[in-house]
């Protein structure tokens, strides 16, 4: 495959690109919308384009979806090209979700979980009738208000642990994977799986996470916790040896059950599936989580049949960027390759026909 | 990290970690005013990989980066000051090295813990504690329905 520069369209481009931007202003007498009122607003666009763009900053990501016209992969795809304009100044410590301050936090498996559940601001048990008190402008009554002390809200396998009917996490302080500054190599470690998974495309990681759940490489989840909330972010720099503390980002987690038979070396026990996404994300981190535990099918001795327990297919085409570059590169001139490939239909197409009158001619 | 284990100064430089620079012009008005500085290294604007772990307590994973705003700056009285803060605000990240290395000075401590810190802290501890009493008002008071049956 060849590609040929081809001049000539510099005004063409120039203008359509001027075009582009009235067209994204919109109408002129409607109000222009602000990025304040994007990141206000519009939080869940904002926070898949973080999850997605790999890169947490509300404010530019509105920008981003502001000038991708609510086009969250072409949003996504600005924040990702920002990002690699900076330079990175550290690694932070593992954030620790069970210290969150937390929003929402459900389980599925346990009604009466220390610590409680909390719905949160959730879209569940709403009806789905659109509102059109939204449309007129609406300012919403102030939440409900109940003191609350502090409380802790373990984690769903430190709950069951005891009885060793759940996997464990196996604690390490080893140096992860960084797909961003390494090649991808197979088979891929979970920390550069989970990495991937992250940053994956949200409509991709839900198609795989359901075929999962439609029998191709099930593992029979339940939602274990799901838990929303904000995480303080520490970092040691090196100038001051001791840790800091940077900031907070918004985190949702899924902790997703999953049965699991036994192998030789462990009894029969639960195992689990880890979702960890930036932002209010419970489709994402859900979807994570089941692709997490169907990508560890060879290590728990699993047969490896389907799509989503095949990290190579899973882990190389859940990213939203790099399919779109690939699938929108068709768009480029591709004049002289196609020159070629028509050249080549019409010579197979005289030899054909010389060959059936030869044949006729018999 | 845990609250209780923090240095005083991990937790000034938690709390200025927060606050807009809008917030610490605010509360500065209320304290003598910063000596003179020199910036050594700043504001400048990066990127810090945030980092979760499998199955929440395993092997550490990089989950993906946020943006981060660093300075040092040195002071007429020769403190160093440090700031890394989370966002692209080149002024909050300058102000916060400021007051971290003026902080470090016995003279100016409490007049700046009590006009910019405390208030601030104060302010940070209601919001969080404004989204515990929302989430209460959420949770779930689960009770069970006996159910009987009439035809026995």
């Amino acid at each position: 495959m060849a590609y040929v520069a081809v001049k000539g369209g510099e005004r063409a481009i120039d203008n359509a690109h001027r075009w582009l931007a009235e067209e994204r202003r919109g109408n002129p007498e409607v109000a222009d919308i602000s990025t304040a009122q994007i990141a206000e607003q519009l939080g869940r666009a904002v926070d898949r384009v973080m999850a997605e763009g790999s890169l947490y900053d509300p404010s530019l990501a509105a920008l981003a979806v502001k000038q991708a016209q609510g086009d969250l992969i072409e949003a996504a795809f600005l924040v990702r090209a920002y990002r690699t304009t900076l330079p990175r100044f550290a690694a932070a410590e593992p954030v620790d979700t069970a210290e969150m301050t937390i929003k929402r936090r459900i389980s599925a498996v346990f009604k009466d979980m220390p610590g409680g559940q909390l719905l949160g601001p959730t879209y569940d048990y709403t009806h789905r009738l659109l509102d059109f008190a939204l449309e007129a402008g609406f300012t919403p009554p102030a939440p409900a208000e109940i003191p609350a002390e502090p409380e802790a809200m373990p984690r769903i396998h430190d709950i069951l642990g005891g009885e060793g009917l759940m996997e464990q996490d196996a604690p390490s302080d080893a140096e992860p994977f960084d797909i961003t500054r390494a090649p991808m190599q197979f088979p891929a470690g979970r920390d550069a799986r989970l990495q991937s998974l992250a940053r994956g495309d949200e409509g991709f990681l839900l198609a795989m996470g359901y075929s999962t759940q439609r029998g191709w490489g099930g593992s029979h989840p339940f939602v274990g916790e799901i838990r929303v909330g904000s995480a303080s972010v520490d970092i040691v720099p090196p100038e001051l040896g001791f840790a800091i503390d940077i900031g907070d980002v918004e985190l949702t987690e899924c902790q997703m059950v999953n049965q699991f038979a036994g192998s030789k070396t462990q009894p029969p026990q639960f195992t689990r599936g880890y979702g960890l996404v930036f932002g209010h994300s419970e489709r994402k981190s859900m979807a994570m989580a089941l692709v997490d535990r169907a990508l560890r099918a060879a290590e728990l001795g699993e047969e490896v049949k389907a799509p989503a327990q095949m990290q190579e297919f899973v882990i190389y085409h859940c990213d939203n960027i790099e399919a779109t570059g690939f699938v929108e590169h068709l768009k480029l001139p591709h004049y002289v390759d196609f020159q070629s490939e028509l050249e080549t239909i019409r010579r197979m197409r005289a030899d054909a026909e010389r060959e059936m009158m030869q044949q006729a001619a018999q | 990290m845990a609250e209780a284990a923090k240095t005083p100064r991990q937790i000034w430089m938690s709390v200025l970690a927060r606050a807009s620079a809008a917030e610490l012009h605010l509360h500065l008005q209320d304290a003598p005013q910063l000596p003179d500085f020199r910036t050594l290294r700043g504001p400048e604007a990066g990127l810090v990989m945030v980092r979760g772990r499998a199955g929440g307590g395993g092997a550490a994973f990089n989950l993906g980066e946020m943006s981060v705003t660093r300075c040092t700056v040195r002071d007429a009285e020769g403190r160093i000051g440090h700031a890394y803060v989370s966002g692209r605000d080149a002024a909050q990240a300058e102000l916060a090295a400021r007051i971290d290395a003026a902080l470090q000075n016995p003279d100016r401590h409490d007049a700046l813990q009590d006009a910019v810190i405390a208030p601030l802290a104060e302010a940070q501890s209601a919001a969080r504690q404004l989204i515990q009493r929302k989430a209460a008002a959420t949770r779930v008071q689960f009770f069970t329905l006996a159910t009987m049956r009439s035809d026995s």
